[in-house]
C-alpha cells in the first residue's frame, strides 16, 4: 500500500511537472526576447527586478488568453517602442543593419567567383 | 585595368562601411524613453486604496480635467523626496493628482501617508505591478500628465520644481 502511495505522488508529481514546463517554456522563449528597459544589458528572463517580474506575469496572462507569440511582442512594442524587443523589425533606421552583411556577403562571393573563373 | 577594379572596389567598400560608422559615432547611444508622445490610458480595473472597492478607469478619469497619475510606493526612497512637491502642488489645486500604490504593503502605505500627508484626490492600488506595465511605466516614481483620457506627458523618476514649473506653463 505505502509503495502504491508512494508511486502514485511521484506520477502526479511528474505530470504536474510536464503540464507546467510547456507553457513556461513559451514564456521563457518570449521573456529571452525583451530587453529589461530599467536593467543593463539584461532580458526581461534574466532579470529579477520588480519591471521584469511583472512583465512576465503580465506575459502569463496573455498566454493563458491565448495571444500568440506575435501579439505579445506586439503589445509591449506599443507600450514602450521598438527597443523593448531584441529583434529589430526592418525599417528606415534599421535597413543597413539588416541589408549590410548580406551586401557584403554578396561583394565576398562576387570576388571569389571571379577569381574560379579565372582559374 | 581589369587588376586596378578590384582594390579599387575594395577601397571603396571600405570608406563606404567607415561613413557609415562614423556617422553612427554622431547618435547618442544612451537609451531614451519617448516621453512626449500622446496615448491613451489604458482602461483597467482595480481596488480603489482605503475602501478595497473595486473601481474602473472610467470612473476616475473624467475628459475635462487635468490629471496627474503619480505611481508611488512606501518603499521608494525618491518617492518621499517628491511627496512635498506632489503637497503644494495639490494645495495651488490646478490638477486632480491620482496616486497608483505601485507593489506595496498596505499598512505601510497607510502609514507613508500619515506621516507625510496625502495630496491624492484619489488612490488605486497595483499590487502585482501589472496596470504600471499598461501605463508603459518603468518604475516607481514616474507621473503622467492626462488630459481627455490621453497621455499628454510622461515624467520617469522623482518630480522636482522645474518639472513643476514647466507642467504648469503644459497646463496652461
Amino acid at each position: 500500500m505505502k509503495i502504491l502511495r508512494f508511486v502514485l505522488v511521484i506520477f502526479l508529481l511528474f505530470s504536474l511537472g510536464n503540464l507546467n514546463a510547456k507553457e513556461s517554456n513559451k514564456l521563457n522563449e518570449i521573456t529571452k526576447n525583451l530587453r529589461c528597459l530599467i536593467c543593463q544589458g539584461q532580458s526581461v528572463y534574466d532579470s529579477d527586478s520588480e519591471f521584469a517580474n511583472s512583465i512576465k506575469i503580465i506575459i502569463d496572462k496573455k498566454l493563458d488568453d491565448g495571444l500568440s507569440e506575435d501579439e505579445i511582442y506586439e503589445y509591449f512594442k506599443k507600450k514602450y517602442g521598438e527597443w523593448i524587443l531584441y529583434d529589430p523589425a526592418l525599417n528606415k533606421n534599421t535597413y543597413i543593419l539588416w541589408l549590410l552583411p548580406l551586401l557584403i556577403f554578396l561583394f565576398g562571393g562576387a570576388i571569389i567567383f571571379k577569381k574560379l573563373i579565372k582559374k | 585595368m581589369k587588376k586596378k577594379i578590384l582594390p579599387f572596389s575594395v577601397i571603396i567598400i571600405f570608406g563606404i562601411i567607415f561613413f557609415i560608422f562614423y556617422k553612427g559615432l554622431e547618435d547618442s547611444k544612451i537609451y531614451t524613453p519617448d516621453v512626449n508622445t500622446k496615448k491613451e490610458i489604458p482602461v483597467f480595473n482595480t481596488k480603489e486604496f482605503f475602501s478595497g472597492e473595486n473601481v474602473k478607469s472610467s470612473s476616475i478619469f473624467e475628459l475635462d480635467k487635468v490629471y496627474l497619475l503619480n505611481i508611488w510606493s512606501s518603499w521608494c526612497v525618491p518617492c518621499r523626496q517628491e511627496h512635498p512637491l506632489l503637497m503644494n502642488l495639490n494645495l495651488e489645486n490646478k490638477l486632480n493628482i491620482i496616486g497608483m500604490n505601485y507593489k506595496d504593503n498596505l499598512k505601510n502605505a497607510e502609514n507613508f501617508l500619515k506621516e507625510l500627508g496625502n495630496p491624492y484626490k484619489e488612490i488605486f492600488i497595483d499590487l502585482d505591478g501589472t496596470i504600471a506595465i499598461e501605463w508603459g511605466a518603468y518604475g516607481v516614481p514616474e507621473s503622467f500628465l492626462i488630459y481627455k483620457n490621453e497621455i499628454i506627458k510622461k515624467y520617469i523618476g522623482p518630480l522636482n520644481q522645474q518639472l513643476i514649473d514647466e507642467m504648469s506653463l503644459l497646463i496652461k
